[in-house]
């Protein structure tokens, strides 16, 4: 019983970063098809941001904002370079676009700063625990949930509370008719990155603060974290991205905990397994979206 | 205030379009029929900026607006109602509104609002309910009136009755007369061609993507010659029952969804 409370706040700890990540994902794909395999650099961004940053000395107090726009800008210049040439095409030019991208800003780090792991300070609380009763509760694992749940609160009002937000739900309903009420385009799909942007920017910190270093590759495991939850969530419903991430947060660490010492290593495998069952079965995700029809 | 001349679209090879031209004068209600397949929704999809005509110049108040993207368009005061409603079925009767007024300011936003929940009562009633639990007749009032939040100085109208039980046609073609009445400018598809030339002050017949009549609703009627585009609608006014051979009998997006 204790042993499932522990797994249960562990898990939603990771899963509030997967959340965050796979809503980024599905904010994009709402409005443009586009799966991003590319989401995972606006991290690798942000990493390398917080190494110089912190390397001369600055406080994640200064350099947690740093990430984040680094990763909002990131994303902007993305679709302005990338995506926007594109829009409109098949899904799957899209797709190999986001991969072209993934690879293109991994190869920039690799030859231009280096390709070696290169480690940063942590900040000193995030090993940090407290007990409640009879549980030990991470300091980091708390802060990710409560700023995880602030967020999304946040991005619940956007969504519903404003034009711009009303105007991102038209346009991933139906692209067309969102344009014959006069919603741009081009506000709709750069909102939709500025948003995945400041969303992988948040999760960015937090998988940064834990990871404590930085490499050309280091996007790739956020990326696929994101963009798996988002398909478990079903392509699309950002209600389901959500769920998605914390569902994917929680087995991982369920099963960790769960199997034996020998095959514990194997966790990431079981997921990926139970994954393809849930496709076989439920190919549609977990929550259905009716369309999502492109620019 | 609006003209098109020789507008020329096509889909791939096929040509949906073969010079069509047209002219809608302020405060006019002009219709637009023809059979299935005829290019009225190319049409007017051309206009509303959906399609870039291959060919052809439209303007708007003496502007050119051939080729311009739909946001633009409507910023330039025209609005479509497309064709099958288009509502978005996930967003409240309220929210589909409120999309529809994205353009205006926040305080006109209001009014309109306002006027829409008082011009049309089913949707007051059902203000925060997702779009996609109204009935046909009721979506179609929501396409209507989310088109006219955006204040058009012309209002296009893509089939607004069709796929209506024969009261919710009545309701469809009464909002029309009365939006004549407010001396509103209205460019209406209609496959229902009797009923429509009723309310207009003009016509224009389109046949294989060519305007081949136009005139009064009189002259119209008169002409035998158009005998088949009337079909189902002036020979057999019920509405809602095709004749046999009727261009709304057979299928392709047409009459009986
Ligand atoms: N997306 C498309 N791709 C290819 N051909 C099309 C497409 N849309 C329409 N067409 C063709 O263009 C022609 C004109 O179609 P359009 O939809 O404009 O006719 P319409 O007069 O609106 O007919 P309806 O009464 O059925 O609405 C038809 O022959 C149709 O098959
Ligand atoms: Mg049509």
């Amino acid at each position: 019983m204790t042993e499932l409370a522990q797994n249960l706040i562990d898990g939603l700890g990771r899963g509030s970063i997967y959340a965050l990540l796979a809503l980024g994902v599905a904010v994009v794909f709402g409005v443009m098809h586009l799966l991003n395999f590319a989401h995972g650099e606006l991290i690798t961004v942000g990493g390398y941001v917080a190494l110089w940053t912190l390397g001369a000395g600055w406080s994640w107090y200064i350099v947690t904002p740093l990430i984040v726009l680094s990763a909002v800008l990131t994303s902007l210049a993305i679709e302005r370079v990338a995506f926007s040439r594109v829009r409109g095409s098949s899904d799957f030019t899209l797709l190999l676009t986001s991969f072209g991208v993934h690879f293109v800003i991994s190869a920039i780090f690799l030859l231009y700063v280096s390709a070696s792991v290169k480690p940063f300070d942590r900040p000193s609380w995030v090993t940090n625990t407290y007990s409640v009763g009879p549980l030990n509760i991470e300091v980091y694992d708390t802060v990710v949930i409560v700023v995880t749940v602030l967020t999304l609160i946040g991005t619940t009002l956007l969504l519903q509370r404003t034009m711009f937000g009303l105007s991102l739900r038209a346009a991933a309903a139906d692209f067309d008719t969102a344009r014959l009420m006069g919603v741009r385009s081009d506000t709709v799909i750069r909102g939709a990155f500025a948003l995945s942007g400041l969303l992988a920017g948040i999760a960015g910190v937090f998988w940064l603060m834990r990871a404590g270093s930085i490499s050309p590759s280091a996007g790739i495991t956020p990326m696929l974290k994101g963009v798996l939850a988002a398909l478990i969530g079903g392509l699309g419903s950002l209600r389901g991205a959500v769920i998605g991430g914390l569902v994917l947060g929680l087995a991982e660490v369920l099963l960790r905990s769960r199997l034996p010492d020998s095959i514990a290593s194997l966790t990431e495998g079981v997921v990926f397994l139970l994954i393809a069952l849930l496709f076989i079965f439920r190919p549609q995700g977990l929550v259905t979206v009716k369309h999502a029809v492109r620019v | 205030m609006l003209e098109v001349e020789g507008l020329t679209a096509r889909y791939g090879s096929i040509a949906a379009l073969r010079g069509a031209a047209l002219s809608v004068g302020s405060g006019e209600v002009v219709g637009l029929i023809g059979p299935n397949g005829a290019g009225k929704t190319t049409l007017l999809s051309s206009i509303a900026g959906l399609l870039s005509p291959a060919e052809g110049r439209v303007t708007f108040e003496g502007k050119d607006i051939t080729g311009r993207s739909p946001e633009q368009l409507l910023r330039s005061g025209v609005a479509l109602v497309p064709e099958h409603r288009r509502i978005f079925a996930d967003l409240t009767v309220e929210e589909n509104l409120r999309i529809g007024g994205v353009t205006v300011p926040a305080a006109k936003r209001a009014e309109l609002l306002d006027e829409m929940a008082e011009r049309f009562v089913v949707l007051k009633e059902k203000w925060d309910v997702p779009a996609g639990y109204l009935s046909g007749g009721e979506a179609q009032q929501l396409a209507i009136g989310r088109a006219l939040m955006s204040a058009p100085r012309l209002l296009m109208m893509d089939e607004p009755s069709l796929g209506l039980a024969p009261v919710l046609v009545d309701l469809v073609f009464e909002l029309i007369g009365t939006l004549r009445d407010q001396g509103r400018t209205l460019l209406v598809v209609e496959q229902n061609a009797a009923r429509m030339l009723e309310v207009s002050d003009r016509a224009y017949v389109l046949r294989s993507g060519e305007v081949v009549a136009s005139g009064t609703g009189r002259e119209l009627s008169q002409r035998d010659d158009l005998f088949d585009t009337f079909v189902g609608s002036v020979v057999a006014p019920d509405e809602g029952l095709p004749a046999a051979g009727s261009p709304v009998a057979n299928g392709a997006g047409g009459g009986t969804a």
